[in-house]
């Protein structure tokens, strides 16, 4: 026993506590059948998110898990990550609506049989969701990889604003109708069991079930713990390695024999797997894709989730990210509300995007390795990387600390 | 199948290959031009005097992150939102501290004008040089990546300023000058609008580059953009240079942000569009180059209004955006260092 919870220990990190993780699974698992107590409690009831809610935390909480590994592990600013949530979600569009009336195509879906369009059963949409994305992710990382880090943030950044107009005007390609324009595409089928339901129980259509929210969430659950676990293997695998070597100083890891180029395309791509996955998710939580969610701020609001909890930090992101997707879905205007009934007239979700811009800039002056920092993101924060120069400028002309003999 | 790969792997890195497909693009887009150009001359020059009018304030907005580049290679995401939030100061000192309308005589407007610059260009270049003190200088030694984050955080927080001192509505000074043609060359309209962008900004760009070439300061910045350290050695006040680049590029915004405002109308994110094409006409023209930047930022112009502005198989305003960063990108693929720029051992 003790030599698995060493093993485990050594998995998470020294300063892990091992039942903390187990633990939070209990709870999460529980939360929906507590929810209602929760929420009649005083004081703090009203600041309890429904089950609904917490899908879409967990959804954006995968991205922002996703985006780390482009941010966090190979140290590529990605201010695009934007794209890759569309993508996963009109791939869920495509093959789970109605939206290609030209064709009746059913596989496995958890809708009746005779309607028009496409139908897959997302358990596969989700698959091809992601390796889709995947692809998009390789597709915008080749030509950009190439170029140093501040370019490459401006280049994703674009994509990220080329794909949302692309998917606007899209309802005419030569008179091909591919997303619909801005109307989106909705309703999506919804997540289901086909062929388990024939137990019982497992229902075959979430969306007539009794209790979509509380079966969306329990899946959605799953899908963050998948994310998470795959996240930790990464990090620990060859590649992993390779992304912290390419991060912490790209010159050296050439010299080492990591390829780069390989090696970056691989963490844009993997780390769009998951974008594709929650958008596609989510897509079928809210029914829709729809052009107006795929904006820049929404790459911003992944991005200080990644900063909040840590860059490069499992633990830390996830937390960050539930944090900021709870303010950003119910917190926010939960307080604004409070602050209303005390009679100030003041609108805290108005200013959100303000608010996590302050967040921002405090973390990287005062905090800059996140809340929960991965132990080598500090170290490299506080002791520098190699590439700082003899010269502080700062100090006009002073020495600093590094000693060239030590390199 | 290795040997394949290779193959294609070195047919595809081939520098000619590459650029003969740059070429090619060029190319498609003069055959484009030309054609639109025999169908309808005046309408095309026209149209390209309206992409002259964008371009002059692009390439005012471009100086400013062009300048900062050189001299941090950190790209000021908040520059564009300092720009909007000065265009929107201008429109309370014009429209409703001066109390200017449409009735008002030309020479009141002008001095009003004159005010106001007077006003904005100073606040908001202490305004810009503030935000560097306070969020950009204490991460000089930071990984590159940090203060690249700190000023999309910057960006967000000075546009949300804008937004909680003036709401979502537009605001619009193009009453207070003329509408329509100044004067008339044949059918080619030459606009009031384009006189006043230029009477505004070509003084701006004469002041600005006597400044860099013959200034003590302008000198030094020039060399700290080349090499900090070494400038450092031979006695130039690094931080006081890059403060005043900033307070340059803030007051270049101001400058541009009036314009704007009497041009079109402006909004709280107006800035963030804006300052992402004038990234983009900074890239293009070679980033760091003063000369570049406005090269860029007319070539730009011209695109944007080629493209909502001609008839023959242009894509329309929908796809401006995409069409910028199509340029963008296309340029970081095939030409890194931009039109004018210098190819760096380092590539881009």
């Amino acid at each position: 026993m003790s030599d698995t919870v060493d093993r485990v220990r050594a998995r998470l990190g020294d300063n892990a506590n091992v039942w903390l993780v187990p633990a939070v699974i209990l709870l999460g698992i529980l939360y929906p059948f507590v929810e209602e107590g929760l929420q009649n409690l005083p004081l703090i009831g009203d600041f309890m998110p429904t089950t609904g809610t917490l899908v879409v935390m967990i959804a954006f909480t995968m991205m922002a898990v996703g985006l780390n590994i482009v941010v966090g592990y190979c140290g590529l600013l990605d201010l695009g990550y934007v794209a890759f949530y569309a993508v996963g979600a009109y791939t869920a569009g495509w093959l789970a609506s109605q939206h290609f009336e030209q064709v009746t195509f059913h596989f496995g879906s958890s809708v009746d049989n005779g309607l028009v369009g496409i139908h897959v059963t997302m358990w596969v949409v989700l698959i091809v969701a992601g390796l889709l994305t995947m692809l998009a992710g390789i597709v915008i990382g080749l030509p950009t990889l190439r170029l140093r880090g501040d370019y490459l943030a401006i280049v994703t950044l674009g994509f990220g604003e080329i794909i949302p107009q692309v998917v606007r005007n899209g309802d005419s390609f030569g008179g091909f109708n591919l997303t619909n324009g801005t109307f989106g595409i909705a309703p999506i089928d919804p997540v289901g069991f086909p062929v388990l339901s024939a137990i019982g129980f497992f229902p075959e259509n979430f969306q007539t079930s009794d209790n979509r929210e509380r079966w969306y969430y329990m899946i959605a659950f799953l899908l963050l713990l998948f994310t998470i676990f795959c996240s930790v293997r990464l990090r620990d695998s060859r590649l992993g390695r390779a992304w912290i070597a390419i991060r912490e100083d790209e010159t050296a890891a050439a010299a080492m024999g990591v390829p780069l180029m390989r090696t970056k395309t691989w963490s844009y791509a993997l780390g769009a797997f998951f974008g594709g996955i929650a958008g596609a998710y989510y897509a079928s939580f809210k029914s829709g894709a729809f052009p107006a969610d795929f904006y820049f701020n929404v790459s911003v609001f992944l991005l200080c989730m990644v900063i909040l909890g840590g860059m490069g930090s499992i633990w830390g992101v996830t937390v960050g990210g539930m944090i900021l997707a709870y303010l950003n879905f119910s917190g926010l205007s939960t307080i604004g509300s409070k602050i209303q009934d005390a009679g100030i007239d003041f609108d805290p979700t108005k200013y959100q995007f303000g608010i996590y811009g302050i967040i921002i800039v405090l973390m990287m002056l005062f905090r800059p390795a996140g809340l929960i920092p991965e132990r080598r993101h500090k170290i490299e924060l506080e002791e520098g990387v190699h590439d700082t120069p003899f010269y502080d400028v700062q100090t006009e002309g002073a020495l600093t600390d590094r000693n060239p003999a030590d390199d | 199948m290795t040997d394949l790969r290779a193959r294609v792997l070195r047919t595809l890195r081939n520098p000619k290959l590459v650029n003969s497909i740059g070429l090619g693009l060029v190319a498609l887009v003069g055959v484009w031009l030309v054609v639109n150009f025999i169908k309808g001359p005046q309408e095309f020059v026209n149209v390209a005097l309206d992409g002259l009018t964008r371009g002059s304030i692009y390439g005012v907005v471009a100086l400013g992150y062009t300048l900062v580049y050189g001299i941090l290679q950190l790209i000021n995401f908040a520059h564009g939102d300092v720009f909007s939030l000065s265009g929107l100061v201008a429109s309370t000192i014009l429209l409703s501290v001066f109390g200017l309308t449409a009735d008002s005589s030309n020479l009141v407007v002008i001095g009003g004008i004159v005010l106001t610059l007077a006003i904005t260009v100073p606040l908001f270049a202490v305004v810009n040089a503030t935000i560097e003190r306070v969020a950009y200088r204490p991460l000089r030694h930071a990984p590159r990546l940090t203060p690249l984050i700190t000023a999309v955080g910057m960006s967000f927080i000075v546009s949300n300023i804008s937004l909680a001192l003036y709401g979502v509505d537009y605001e619009s000074g193009s009453d207070l000058i003329p509408q329509g043609a100044a004067f008339s060359i044949g059918e080619i309209n030459v606009t009031w609008k384009l006189i006043v962008a230029l009477a505004l900004i070509v003084p701006a760009l004469v002041v600005l580059s006597w400044f860099v070439t013959y200034t003590r300061q302008g000198k030094a910045m020039r060399a700290v953009s080349q090499d900090t350290e070494a400038s450092a050695m031979m006695g130039i006040n690094v931080n006081r240079t890059i403060s005043v680049t900033f307070f340059i590029a803030g007051s270049l915004a101001a400058v541009a942000g009036l314009v704007f405002l009497l041009e079109y109308n402006i909004r709280y994110d107006t800035g963030f569009e804006l300052g992402l094409i004038a990234f983009t006409a900074a890239v293009l023209g070679g980033i760091g180059n003063l000369a570049g930047a406005v090269l860029g930022a007319l070539v730009i112009g011209f695109v944007q209004s080629f493209n909502e502005g001609l008839t023959w198989h242009a894509p329309g305003g929908d796809w401006t955006r995409s069409i910028v960063f199509g340029i963008l990108i296309a340029v970081l693929v095939f030409r890194p260092e931009g039109i004018l720029g210098e190819r760096t051992p380092e590539g881009a």
